[in-house]
């Protein structure tokens, strides 16, 4: 039993801390993204390439004067941050990092907790995520954040309902909400045990999945909560210092977050093509295939920013309308038709 | 109904079409352009460590220089001041006292000389009219300061050092000077 939390509590803080280094290092890559596709060579002072950026900045966010403005309701201006943080992070529990480790015949699985309805969980830690972007938003009593915190909210509702429906179809033909299981569901091989990504039999619900995640994260072309040019800073126009840090820094993890989530439902999880034909041990197995998982998380967060730098905003109006008139029919589309090839080819 | 030059055009806002209503070849056509610029040579040049090349005339702060055995070549006669299309010259002459003839070439010299480096823009017309060869544009750049005062460049900052001379060769060329031998131009006579 003592070994059990010992091992449980290893895997929470390496998870932790795994995000929490990932979201700096986002910071740094996003800045480097940016430079390159913009024909600059970005920060490169602090240290060999620039490295040392993200501590620099971090230290910079810790020593920034802390401003709480007066006409601030001060209780919730400081729980808004805690919050956004906090969701980011829960996010991390049910993802499978990686598949079982046999360490003296006992084995030990790399994910925190594998829920029977893990996919649920995921997404109903990401919805409260808006309520600290709300809050935050709301608290600092300034119009500019009431406005950014609105968007906000308004966005991530229209979008969240799409991204549920783009997912039903998945569920459907994976008969699970456990995100194990969906993995499982894609193992590589060849012969009889090879499976496809689920990419490659749901590709609009892959689409769909996709955008909503962009406006899920808040990231260009869905930035309305923070839209410089329109709205000062957006929902974190009062904030300063590291409340200020932790906003941006949930921003990051939701970031790698959901391309965890994109790898996992969609390109495989911790799986990679002929794994099971290469001849290697299953730890050996297990190892390679956590690390193709951050390899698949570190191609989207930076699909992520590469869409960044490369489209400008929308409308409100056009993004309601992309959100409620497109989207939303295309994903019940999208049941109706994996629904009508499920029943046709008998994998009821 | 007809315009009265013919010239006009009737706008048309066309109806998108299907592909380009749903945005998505457009999305990957943006991606793959700046996929592209990803690898592109990067225009940053590193400042400290990388200088910038210069053009061989690139014309930078002023010189006045001295004549071979150190004696200032400048005579206050003026055609610099006049010259200048930013009036950022301005100068008053003195008269050359006996025992002098080491730091002065002729018998009048300049007692003051000042450039306003904000109103200069560096056109090098100064360094045309200058009948005695004293002034030059270098590559040398002019230095930033906090204070409008820092930029008028008087004789301390123009002239220079007889131990540290100041190369111009690049801007005195042969063919310069042979163009200034031409009796035509009005500045050369």
């Amino acid at each position: 039993m003592m070994s059990f939390f010992i091992y449980k509590a290893i895997l929470v803080i390496a998870v932790f801390g795994i995000m929490l280094l990932a979201a700096m290092y986002s910071t740094y890559l996003e800045r480097k993204v940016a430079a390159f596709i913009q024909d600059r060579v970005g920060p490169n002072r602090a240290g060999p390439f620039g490295i040392l950026q993200p501590l620099a900045d971090g230290i910079k966010m810790f020593m920034k004067e802390e401003i709480i403005p007066e006409v601030a309701n001060k209780t919730l201006f400081i729980i808004g941050p805690c919050i956004a943080m906090l969701t980011a992070i829960m996010a991390g529990v049910v993802i499978p990092w990686g598949g079982e480790l046999v360490i003296n015949g006992v084995p030990y699985v790399l994910q925190i907790i594998d829920f029977d309805f893990g996919l649920l969980y995921v997404f109903g830690v990401v919805s409260l995520g808006v309520y600290g972007i709300m809050i935050g938003g709301w608290a600092s009593n300034n119009k500019f954040s009431l406005l950014g915190a609105i968007r906000a909210s308004a966005q991530m509702i229209s979008y969240e309902i799409a991204m549920g429906l783009s997912i039903i179809a998945l569920i459907m033909m994976t008969g699970t909400l456990s995100l194990r299981e969906i993995v499982d569901f894609q193992a590589g091989g060849t012969g009889g045990t090879w499976n496809f990504w689920n990419v490659v039999y749901q590709p609009l619900g892959f689409l769909l999945f996709l955008v909503c995640s962009f406006a899920e994260c808040n990231r260009t072309p869905f930035d309305l909560p923070e839209s410089e040019t329109e709205l000062v800073g957006g929902y974190h126009t009062e904030y300063s210092s590291m409340k200020l840090g932790f906003y941006l820094f949930a921003e990051y993890i939701n970031m790698f977050i959901s391309s965890a989530v994109i790898a996992t439902l969609y390109f495989g999880g911790t799986n990679f093509p002929f794994m099971n034909d290469l001849g290697l041990s299953a730890n050996a197995i297990t190892i390679l295939g956590t690390m193709a998982f951050f390899v698949k998380i570190a191609f989207f967060v930076f699909f992520y920013m590469w869409v960044r730098w490369t489209l400008p905003r929308f409308r409100y109006d056009q993004l309601m309308y992309l959100g409620w008139r497109v989207l939303i029919p295309l994903a019940i589309a999208n049941v109706a038709i994996t629904g009508l090839v499920m029943i046709l080819t008998d994998r009821i | 109904m007809k315009s009265l030059t013919g010239r006009s055009k009737v706008m048309e806002n066309p109806k998108m079409t299907f592909l380009e209503r749903i945005y998505l070849p457009a999305i990957v056509g943006g991606i793959t352009i700046t996929l592209r610029h990803l690898f592109r040579r990067k225009a940053t040049i590193r400042y400290p460590e990388q200088k910038r090349t210069f053009s061989p005339v690139y014309r930078g702060m002023h010189v006045l220089k001295r004549d071979d055995n150190g004696a200032e070549r400048c005579t206050a006669c003026g055609l610099c001041a006049v010259a200048c299309p930013a009036e950022a010259i301005t100068m008053t002459a003195a008269e050359r006292n006996p025992g002098e003839e080491k730091l002065y070439r002729e018998e009048k010299y300049a007692a003051t000389y000042e450039i306003n480096m904000l109103r200069c823009i560096f056109c090098g017309l100064c360094e045309e009219a200058c009948p005695k060869e004293a002034i030059f544009l270098t590559d040398r750049l002019v230095s930033t300061d906090y204070a409008r005062d820092g930029f008028i460049y008087g004789k301390d900052k123009l002239v220079e050092p007889v131990d540290q001379r100041v190369d111009v060769s690049k801007r005195q060329t042969p063919d310069v000077l042979e163009f200034k031998k031409v009796r035509h131009y009005r500045h050369n006579r």
